[in-house]
C-alpha cells in the first residue's frame, strides 16, 4: 500500500506545476511593482506647465502625501482618467501632474478641456523625469509620502472603482 | 514546371522581403560612436536589455518610444565611460529586474538558478536508490545472501573443487 502511494508523487508534482502555470496564465504581464517603491522620488528640476520661468524641484513633494500623475495630451486613456482624478482632488488628495512628452500648448488645452485636478503640473517635454520614474506608458501614478518616498505605484488608468478601493485607502494609510 | 513557378514566385517575393526588412530597420535610429569597441558594447547592451513596454522585445529591436529613450540613455552612458554593469544598474533601478533578459543571481533568484541543479541531484539520488535496491534483490535471489561466513567458505570450496574437477575431466578428454 505504501509503495502504491509513492507512485503518486510524480502526479502530485505535476499537479503543483499545473496550478502554478495556470495561475501565471491569468496574470497581467504588465502589472509589475515599480522598482522605485520605498525609494526617494527622483530629483528633478523642471518648469511648470503654466509658467516657463518657475522652476520646481523635489522639495515640492515634501510635507504632505501627494499623488503624482504622469499624463500627456497625446494619451487617450489620460482623458478617461481625468474624472477620477478630479474626484480624488474633491476628496482632498493633493495631486501634482507631470505633463510627459507634450507641448505646452497641447498640455494647457487638455487641462482647459478636461478640468485641472492638479495643484501644479510639471512640464517634462523630453521625458527626463518620466524616465527616472521608470514610466513606460502614461498614465501612471505614484503616491509619495510626506518624506518624499514613493509608496504606491499605479500602472495604467485609475478606474472609478480604483478611486474608492485602492487609491483613497492608500492615501489614508500613508497620511497616518 | 512546378519547380519553375516556385522559383518565379520566390523571385517576385524577394523584393518585398528585402524592403520590409529595410523598413523595420529604418524605424530604429543609428548611434554613432568614435570608438568601435563602443559600437559592439552598444549592440550587446541593447540586445540584453528588455523593453518594459513590450512583452518580449529587446530595446534594440523595439519601435516603442520608451525603447528609443532607453537606447539613447545607453548610448549617452557609454559615451560617459560607464561600465556595462553600471548601465544595467541604471536601467534596473528605474524599470526593475524586468529590464534584464538574464536575471541576476541574488537572494531572490537563487531558487530560479538552483532548481535545475537541484532536480539533477534528486534525479541522481532516485536512480542510485533504484540501482542499489535492484542489486540487493538480485543478490538475495541468487541465494548467497542467506549464508553465514562458514557456509560461504564451504560453498566456495565446493564450487572451486567442482571447477577443478571439470577442468581435469576436460583435460583428460583432450589428451588422447
Amino acid at each position: 500500500m505504501k509503495r502504491r502511494l509513492l507512485l503518486l508523487i510524480p502526479l502530485l508534482l505535476f499537479a503543483v506545476l499545473v496550478v502554478f502555470l495556470y495561475r501565471g496564465l491569468a496574470k497581467d504581464p504588465a502589472a509589475r511593482d515599480s522598482a522605485l517603491l520605498a525609494r526617494d522620488f527622483p530629483a528633478f528640476s523642471l518648469t511648470t506647465l503654466g509658467d516657463p520661468s518657475r522652476m520646481l524641484d523635489r522639495s515640492l513633494l515634501e510635507g504632505q502625501v501627494t499623488l503624482v500623475n504622469v499624463w500627456g495630451e497625446w494619451c487617450p486613456t489620460c482623458k478617461q482618467e481625468m474624472p477620477q482624478l478630479l474626484a480624488l482632488a474633491d476628496h482632498g488628495v493633493r495631486l501634482v501632474g507631470v505633463d510627459y512628452k507634450d507641448t505646452r500648448e497641447n498640455g494647457r488645452r487638455f487641462l482647459d478641456e478636461f478640468g485641472n485636478p492638479f495643484e501644479v503640473s510639471l512640464f517634462d517635454p523630453d521625458g527626463t523625469l518620466g524616465f527616472d520614474l521608470g514610466v513606460y506608458g502614461a498614465p501612471e501614478s505614484f503616491l509619495v509620502d510626506a518624506d518624499g518616498v514613493i509608496r504606491y505605484h499605479h500602472t495604467g488608468y485609475i478606474t472609478p472603482q480604483d478611486v474608492d478601493d485602492v487609491i483613497l485607502p492608500e492615501v489614508k494609510k500613508w497620511q497616518q | 514546371m512546378a519547380a519553375m513557378t516556385r522559383w518565379l514566385m520566390l523571385i517576385c517575393l524577394l523584393p518585398i522581403v528585402v524592403l520590409s526588412g529595410a523598413a523595420a530597420l529604418a524605424a530604429i535610429e543609428v548611434q554613432d560612436f568614435d570608438d568601435p569597441a563602443l559600437i559592439q558594447r552598444y549592440e550587446d547592451l541593447t540586445s540584453r536589455l528588455r523593453c518594459p513596454k513590450c512583452q518580449n522585445e529587446s530595446i534594440g529591436a523595439s519601435n516603442s518610444p520608451i525603447a528609443a529613450d532607453m537606447r539613447a540613455r545607453v548610448a549617452a552612458l557609454l559615451r560617459d565611460g560607464q561600465s556595462d554593469r553600471q548601465i544595467e544598474n541604471a536601467m534596473v533601478s528605474r524599470f526593475g529586474d524586468y529590464a534584464l533578459y538574464d536575471p541576476r543571481l541574488d537572494t531572490r533568484t537563487w531558487l530560479l538558478w538552483g532548481l535545475p541543479f537541484g532536480l539533477v541531484v534528486i534525479g541522481a539520488c532516485v536512480v542510485a536508490a533504484f540501482v542499489l535496491r535492484r542489486r540487493r534483490l538480485e543478490d538475495r535471489e541468487s541465494g548467497i545472501d542467506g549464508l553465514d561466513e562458514h557456509e560461504r567458505r564451504r560453498l566456495e570450496a565446493l564450487t572451486s573443487r567442482h571447477d577443478a574437477g571439470s577442468q581435469a575431466r576436460r583435460n583428460d578428454g583432450e589428451a588422447p
